[in-house]
């Protein structure tokens, strides 16, 4: 029997190099390597032979050629004499801006909208629902259409403003508001804010360390508020008022003077948010329900009121389920912003298409755009992952 | 969004095809039985849909002309609505075989992006238009500081615009959009100020406005606009016969060869005439073109000559009622000038 099995083992060993699963593995696995670096070289030295075919220019020298044409918003200094590499940073940054502001309105929406959706209170559970549904199930253009033809080019012209409170006002080319000037000795205010931030943190953490030990509890939340802005005004008064506002007036066209927010980034910025809280909520509800209904029964047992319930048993527990689909949720809303080019607001996309037309620089526009979408979703979700390892159970 | 994506499969094919664009287009364009062209999307005049869906324009007709002059008839070609941003790549990839598309002839679109002009089948220039019921007193394009102003993304107009301005020192806000039904929409529901684009343009998308005798087009010419036909570079022959396609209707309308006359003038002495129409005994200007020897009677049978075409689509025959102008013949003071053929 031994000597049988011995021999059987033998005979295998001597027949198997095809049939070894190990080298069967690397086999086709450098097979498929082979085959794909041989089809990435197929497909670039393709590209190259064809475009050298049609007399098109290639590389990425472009992007030191100057512009020509101008940018309605932006944030960093540009005119029609800079670069194209300068206008696909103003692109950047306007992609960015809309991504940011979009998310942090789309997180808050979203939780508020979510926490209703499971609410006793009747009506405020049937309007989340509603919203939820009919947000979820439009597609992200319409919602933008529906801001930017729906509501915004509805509003008055220039002449007609609408007048709203602090000198601002609305029309059919955006929202104006007064501009911020700072003068001599601004400094001082700022100063007022890092100083009230910093002192901020140092009283929750002695609160903090407090309750540990006794048990007492210190309200943070209102010495906090008072702190930052406590800080700054007596900085402002300090400086004697540095600041004058400069607002809005009418001009033979337009508003001019103040901040101008066009109503292309209005429409982007509403519907990516409104669009994006309706997934968020249902993300927020499912991590809600997921935490299992004893956890708010005993919390409650030990006497805490149902908004400290849901602050500091529930939702701690429900951020575990909820932040992975919401890292996807923000990578949505960041891909999503490239409908701007439907509204005409100028962003990665729509300024990259410009540039693509005027120099006709195709794969190397469309490789920019791979890059940058790429990168600012990868960035995302590292953060993401950095922050959900943080929350994550501690198992001790 | 369609577009956008059409354009990424271009770019995917110069990649993918073993040779995109294939240097025999004739040979190509015989084989496959009709000639694809580029058009605009939808501008009254130049390139737009009529009501029983059939393509009519000034860009459209050109295209007919070719497809006479290749096939002897007038119907065998595939229209691709294109937008600005688009209309490169889908000539630099293949997709179609001309770009007629009010398109202005630019150095730095014959050398970097690879094509050749065949022609000016309009020459333009850039204007502005106004709603003047909402802006009563402004009547030049130099009292436009510090307006919104609607133009196209991608064209040669947003860098005209941006010249324009700064040269003048005045202050503007571009409104840029991608399609120009969305630049129309947006002008007309008073998002901007002012539209700019060629001045053929303005007139024709005045007539697509709400009310458009309440908007004026600025007298000034701020740019020139030589706008015509395209093809890919490195294919001499096809260039030759959209070349001399152009030419033929600009001769055609010289020597009073029109639709209605030209079976007529076959049998004319004339020997300019008998040259052109191909009855010339021994001719041979058609096959050293690659096409048979009536290509001119085909061309004129299908679209009548260049000045026919004018008249029907943007001159007195048309809605728009755009004057001849500089684009007259140069024997009537314009700048169209047929080239010999002989």
């Amino acid at each position: 029997m031994t000597a049988q099995d011995v021999n059987r083992a033998g005979e295998s060993s001597r027949t198997s190099l095809i049939y070894d699963p190990r080298v069967r593995s690397i086999f086709f696995q450098v097979l498929l390597i082979l085959l794909l670096v041989f089809g990435i070289w197929w497909i670039v030295d393709n590209t190259i032979e064809n475009l050298r075919r049609s007399n098109i220019s290639t590389g990425f020298g472009f992007l030191r050629g100057r512009a020509g044409f101008d940018i309605s918003v932006s944030l960093i200094p540009y005119s029609s004499d800079s670069t194209y590499g300068r206008a696909i940073l103003v692109g950047l940054v306007n992609t960015l801006v809309v991504a940011v502001t979009g998310i942090i309105t789309a997180t808050i929406l979203g939780f508020l909208v979510g926490v209703a959706r499971l609410s006793r209170n009747w009506l405020l559970r049937q309007i989340a629902t509603v919203y939820v549904e009919v947000f979820r199930n439009i597609p992200p253009l319409l919602v933008i259409f529906f801001w930017y033809l729906g509501v915004l080019s509805i509003l008055p012209a220039p002449r007609d403003s609408i007048e709203l409170p602090m000198g601002s006002y609305l029309n059919s080319r955006g929202f104006y508001f007064p501009r911020f000037i700072w003068e001599q000795g601004a400094w001082l205010v700022f100063a007022g804010f890092v100083v009230g931030l910093a002192l901020t943190w140092f009283v929750a953490r002695r609160a903090r360390a407090r309750q540990m030990a006794t048990g007492q509890q210190f309200p943070v939340l209102w010495t906090g508020l008072g702190l930052i802005f406590g800080f700054p005004l007596l900085g402002f008064a300090l400086a004697g008022f540095p600041l004058t506002l400069e607002f809005p007036v009418a001009g033979t066209f337009n508003l001019t003077g103040g901040v101008n927010v066009s109503p292309e980034f209005l429409s982007l910025y509403l519907a990516l948010s409104f669009y994006t809280a309706a997934f968020i909520a249902e993300i927020v509800r499912a991590g809600i329900l997921g935490v299992s209904g004893g956890q708010s029964e005993a919390a409650a047992a030990l006497g805490l009121r149902p908004g400290k319930v849901l602050r500091l048993v529930i939702i701690p527990q429900a951020l575990r389920i909820i932040i992975p689909p919401l890292t996807s949720q923000y990578l949505n809303l960041t891909k999503n912003s490239s409908l701007a080019v439907a509204i005409g607001y100028p962003d990665l996309y729509a300024i990259g298409g410009t540039i693509l037309n005027q120099t006709g620089q195709a794969i190397e526009i469309v490789v920019i755009f791979m890059v940058i979408y790429l990168s600012i979703s990868l960035l995302t979700s590292l953060f993401m992952n950095w922050f959900n390892a943080r929350i994550a159970l501690k198992e001790r | 969004m369609k577009h956008t994506i059409a354009a990424i499969l271009g770019i995917a094919a110069l990649g993918f095809a073993a040779s995109a664009a294939s240097a025999d287009t004739l040979d190509d364009v015989k084989a496959k039985g009709f000639i694809q062209c580029g058009v605009n999307t939808g501008l009254a005049g130049f390139s737009a849909p009529d009501d029983k869906g059939e393509w009519t324009g000034l860009d459209v007709d050109f295209c007919r002309a070719v497809a006479a002059a290749v096939f002897g008839d007038g119907s065998k070609v595939k229209f691709t609505p294109l937008s600005a941003k688009d209309r490169f790549t889908a000539l630099q990839s293949g997709e179609i075989d001309i770009l007629s598309r009010n398109t202005t002839w630019t150095v730095n679109r014959d050398t970097a992006l690879g094509l050749n002009f065949a022609g000016v089948t309009y020459f333009d220039g850039q204007g502005f238009m106004i709603n003047a019921a909402k802006l009563p007193g402004v009547n030049s394009a130099l009292q436009l500081s510090g307006a919104s102003v609607c133009v196209q993304a991608g064209t040669t107009t947003e860098l005209n615009l941006a010249d324009y301005f700064k040269a003048n020192n005045l202050e503007y806000n571009p409104v840029v959009f991608e399609k120009i039904e969305e630049v129309n929409a947006a002008y007309d529901s008073g998002r901007c100020d002012a539209y700019t684009t060629d001045q053929s343009g303005l007139y024709a998308i005045r007539l697509t406005l709400a009310s458009p005798a309440d908007h004026v087009v600025l007298p000034e010419i701020i740019s020139k606009e030589p706008l015509g036909p395209a093809v890919r570079q490195g294919d001499d022959k096809w260039f030759d016969i959209v070349k001399w396609t152009y030419f033929a209707l600009l001769n055609a309308e010289e020597l009073g060869i029109t639709k209605a006359n030209v079976e007529e003038m076959k049998n004319s002495a004339n020997p300019e005439i008998k040259r052109i129409l191909g009855t010339e005994a021994e001719t041979k200007i058609g096959t050293d073109l690659g096409l048979a020897n009536d290509w001119v009677v085909n061309i004129v049978k299908t679209t009548g000559n260049y000045g026919e075409i004018f008249e029907n689509n943007v001159g007195a025959g048309s809605p728009l009622k755009i004057s001849r102008g500089i684009n007259a013949l140069w024997t009537k003071g314009g700048l169209q000038y047929g080239m010999p053929i002989r």
